[in-house]
C-alpha cells in the first residue's frame, strides 16, 4: 500500500488513473497481477537457482531440482569458502582501479560538461564539440583495442617507466591496474560529461547570470554554484561509473591478459572459474558469479531509485 | 545519502583543484582570462590571441577551455586517435610477435582476406541477427511491460525494481547463471519445457538455437532498461490522450495501438540505440559463456572473432580490420541517431 501512496505524490493524471483502477477491480485486473507475477518470477529465477545451487553440495546439485533449495544433507558453505578463495584477491585488484577511475572520471566529466553548458560561446561551435563527445559513447571498443596494446606496450611502458616502484617489491603486473585507471577515464568521459550535461542544462540560469554579471569568473560559477548542486548527479553518475568499470571484462582481458596474474581483476577469475577438464562445477561458479556481483547489487539496490531516474533522464 | 556523496567529494576537491592548477597549459589559460578584462591597454601576443578566440567563438570561449580542452584531448586521443590508428594497422600485413606494425606498405589484402574468409562472413551475419533480433524482441517486452505497470498497479516500485535487477548485473555474472539455465540435464529451461513434454534441447550445443538461445538471455537481463525508458515516454503523454480514445469508445488494445504507441518515437529510438550498443558488448557475454575466445559454434560474432583473431592468433592486422566493419555497423546506427537528436536540437 505504500507503494501506491509514493506514487499519488505525483501528477494528478496519474493518481486519478490508480482511483478508477481501484474502483473497478475486475477479472482484467487479476489477470493483470498474474502477468506481472509470473514476468517478476521469470525475472528472478535464473537469480534464485543460482543463489540455491550456490549452497549446494556437488550430489545435491545433480539430485535436487535447479530451483529448489537444498536439503539438510546438501547443504553446503564450501563452494561459498573456496570461491572466496579464489576471487577475494581479484575483488581487492579490482577496487584498486574501479574506484579511482570512477571518482576521477566523475569530477572530469563534471568539470567538462560544466565548461560545454553554462559558459557563453557559440552553439554552433558547441553543438558538434558536442556531438563528437557523445559518439564516443557508443564506440564498440574492439575498434580501438590493437592501438590501445600498442599504447600501452610500445609507447608508454608503465613497466619501465615506473620501475622504481616495481623495485620496492610490488609486482610489476600492477602496471596493468594504472593502465586500467586512465584508459577507463578516458573512455567514461563521454558518459559522464553527457549525463552531467543533461542535468546542467536544466539548472536555473537567472542564479547563474547575475552571478556572471556581478562578475564573477567561471572557476568562481561552478565552486559556489553549480558544484554544490551536483549532489544527486554526482550519485547517479558514480552508480553508473562503478558499475561500468567494476564489471567491464574486455579492457580487464587485454591489458592484464591471464587469470593466474597477482593484479587480475575479479571479472578475469570469474570467467574461468570453476571449469575444467571433468566438467563444471556448477555450484562454484554461482557462489563465485554472486560474490563478484555483490557490490554493483549492493550500490543498485541501496541507491536502485536514483539509478532508475538517471537512466530515464 | 547525498550529503554523505557531497562530502566526500568536498573532502577529495582540493587536491583534484590542486592537480588542476599544476598543468601546465591550463594554468596559463586561466591567467590570461585573468589578465583579460584589463587588456584594454596593451593586449600583448597572448591577449590578442585570446581576444581573437573569443570573438570568434563566442565571450567565455577561452576562459571555459580550462574546464573542457584537457579531458577532450585525452578523449579525442582515446577514442579517434586510436579509431584511426587502427584503420592504420588493418591496411598493413601486421601479425606474430613483432612488436610494431611495419607501416611503409599499406594495402587493403585484410579487408580482401574478410570476404573471403567464411568464418567472418558468418560473424557478420551472426552479429546483424543478433543486433536487430535482440532488439526488436527487448523493445516489445520493455513496451509490455511498461504498459502493464503505467496501469495503475499496486506494488509498482517493487514491480519496477524486479525487472530492473538483472541490468544491475554485469555479463560475466549473467553468463554463469544462463549456463546454469541452460544445461542440458540439470538445467530449469529444459525442465520448463519437460512439462510440455518438450525437449531436452542442447541449447548452447546446438548451432541451429544458440543463438536465440544467447538474445533470450540478454533480453532477459536488458528488457528492464526498455521498460524505464517506455514507462518515462508514458508518463509524459497528457492524459486527455488516453481520455480521448476512451471517449471514442476505443478498446484498450485499439487505444495503446493507435494514440499511445505512436508518441513513444522519441523512447523508441533512444532505447534501441542504446540497447544496440549493450548488443555489441556482448562479447563479455559470449566469453564467460565458455571462458575463452571460442563462443559456442553458430554464436560467434564480430566482436567475439575480433578479439580472437588480434590476442589468440595474433593476427593483428586481421583483426584490426574487423574491428573497422564492426565500427562501420555501429556508425550506421548512430551516426543518423546522432543528427536525428541534433536536428532536434537536443545536443
Amino acid at each position: 500500500m505504500s507503494d501506491t501512496e509514493s506514487r499519488t505524490d505525483g501528477d494528478a493524471a496519474v493518481t486519478a488513473r490508480i482511483r478508477q483502477n481501484l474502483e473497478q477491480t475486475t477479472v482484467e485486473d487479476v489477470g493483470l497481477y498474474v502477468v506481472l507475477l509470473v514476468m517478476a518470477a521469470f525475472y528472478l529465477v535464473p537469480i534464485e537457482s543460482g543463489l540455491v545451487t550456490s549452497f549446494k553440495t556437488g550430489t545435491a546439485v545433480i539430485e535436487t531440482a535447479p530451483f529448489a533449495p537444498p536439503g539438510p544433507s546438501g547443504f553446503t558453505l564450501a563452494k561459498w569458502q573456496a570461491a572466496v578463495d579464489a576471487l577475494l584477491r581479484g575483488m581487492g585488484n579490482s577496487l584498486l582501479y574501479a574506484v579511482p577511475a570512477t571518482v576521477i572520471s566523475a569530477v572530469v566529466g563534471s568539470l567538462m560538461a560544466y565548461g560545454l553548458t553554462i559558459p557563453n560561446w557559440k552553439q554552433a561551435y558547441k553543438a558538434p564539440l558536442l556531438a563528437i563527445i557523445i559518439a564516443g559513447i557508443f564506440i564498440p571498443y574492439q575498434a580501438v583495442l590493437v592501438p590501445l596494446t600498442q599504447f600501452w606496450s610500445q609507447w608508454v611502458e608503465l613497466t619501465s617507466l615506473l620501475s622504481f616502484v616495481w623495485a620496492l617489491g610490488i609486482p610489476n603486473d600492477y602496471a596493468g591496474i594504472i593502465e586500467l585507471i586512465v584508459t577507463h577515464v578516458a573512455y567514461g568521459i563521454p558518459m559522464c560529461t553527457l549525463l552531467f550535461r543533461t542535468y546542467y542544462t536544466n539548472l536555473s540560469e537567472e542564479m547563474i547570470e547575475s552571478a556572471r554579471l556581478d562578475g564573477a569568473s567561471l572557476r568562481r560559477v561552478y565552486r559556489r554554484i553549480v558544484l554544490p548542486l551536483s549532489g544527486p548527479m554526482f550519485a547517479v553518475v558514480l552508480i553508473y561509473q562503478f558499475t561500468q568499470i567494476w564489471n567491464d571484462l574486455l579492457f580487464t582481458l587485454v591489458l592484464v591478459a591471464t587469470e593466474s596474474s597477482p593484479a587480475a581483476p575479479v571479472v578475469l577469475i570469474l570467467a574461468g572459474l570453476g571449469s575444467s577438464l571433468e566438467g563444471q562445477d556448477f555450484a562454484l561458479r554461482m557462489a563465485g558469479a554472486f560474490l563478484a556481483a555483490l557490490p554493483t547489487l549492493a550500490v543498485y539496490i541501496f541507491f536502485g531509485d536514483e539509478f532508475a531516474e538517471g537512466v530515464a533522464a | 545519502m547525498f550529503d554523505n556523496l557531497r562530502r566526500l567529494f568536498a573532502a577529495l576537491s582540493p587536491s583534484s583543484r590542486a592537480d588542476e592548477e599544476v598543468r601546465p597549459d591550463g594554468g596559463v589559460v586561466s591567467e590570461e582570462s585573468a589578465r583579460q578584462p584589463d587588456s584594454g591597454s596593451d593586449p600583448g601576443p597572448v591577449g590578442r590571441v585570446t581576444e581573437a578566440l573569443n570573438s570568434r567563438f563566442g565571450s567565455d570561449f577561452t576562459e571555459s577551455s580550462v574546464f573542457w580542452l584537457l579531458p577532450f584531448l585525452l578523449m579525442a586521443l582515446f577514442v579517434y586517435g586510436a579509431i584511426i590508428w587502427n584503420l592504420l594497422i588493418s591496411l598493413t600485413d601486421y601479425r606474430g610477435f613483432a612488436n610494431a606494425p611495419d607501416y611503409s606498405n599499406l594495402d587493403f589484402e585484410m579487408y580482401a582476406r574478410a570476404l573471403g574468409d567464411p568464418g567472418f562472413i558468418d560473424a557478420a551475419i551472426n552479429t546483424f541477427v543478433l543486433l536487430i533480433g535482440f532488439t526488436g524482441v527487448t523493445l516489445v517486452v520493455g513496451l509490455v511491460l511498461a504498459i502493464l505497470i503505467d496501469r495503475g498497479i499496486r506494488f509498482e516500485n517493487s514491480f519496477r525494481t524486479i525487472y530492473l535487477l538483472p541490468m544491475s548485473l554485469s555479463f560475466v555474472v549473467t553468463a554463469q547463471f544462463w549456463l546454469w539455465m541452460y544445461n542440458y540435464n540439470n538445467g530449469i529451461v529444459n525442465s520448463v519445457i519437460g512439462v510440455f513434454g518438450l525437449g531436452p534441447v542442447s541449447w548452447l550445443g546446438n548451432q541451429a538455437v544458440v543463438l536465440p538461445a544467447i538474445i533470450f538471455a540478454l533480453m532477459w537481463q536488458f528488457s528492464g532498461y526498455a521498460m524505464v525508458v517506455y514507462l518515462a515516454g508514458l508518463r509524459a503523454i497528457p492524459s486527455e490522450h488516453y481520455e480521448a480514445a476512451k471517449v471514442d469508445g476505443a478498446s484498450t488494445m485499439k487505444m495503446y495501438w493507435r494514440v499511445i504507441i505512436p508518441q513513444l518515437k522519441g523512447a523508441t529510438i533512444s532505447a534501441a540505440v542504446v540497447l544496440m550498443v549493450f548488443a555489441m558488448k556482448a562479447f563479455d557475454f559470449l566469453y564467460s559463456l565458455v571462458g575463452g575466445y571460442r563462443p559456442p559454434n553458430g554464436a560467434d560474432i564480430l566482436a567475439t572473432k575480433m578479439v580472437r583473431e588480434a590476442y589468440a592468433n595474433l593476427n593483428w592486422a586481421y583483426g584490426s580490420a574487423i574491428a573497422i566493419v564492426l565500427f562501420a555497423m555501429a556508425l550506421s546506427v548512430i551516426g543518423p541517431y546522432l543528427v536525428y537528436e541534433y536536428r532536434r536540437d537536443n545536443l
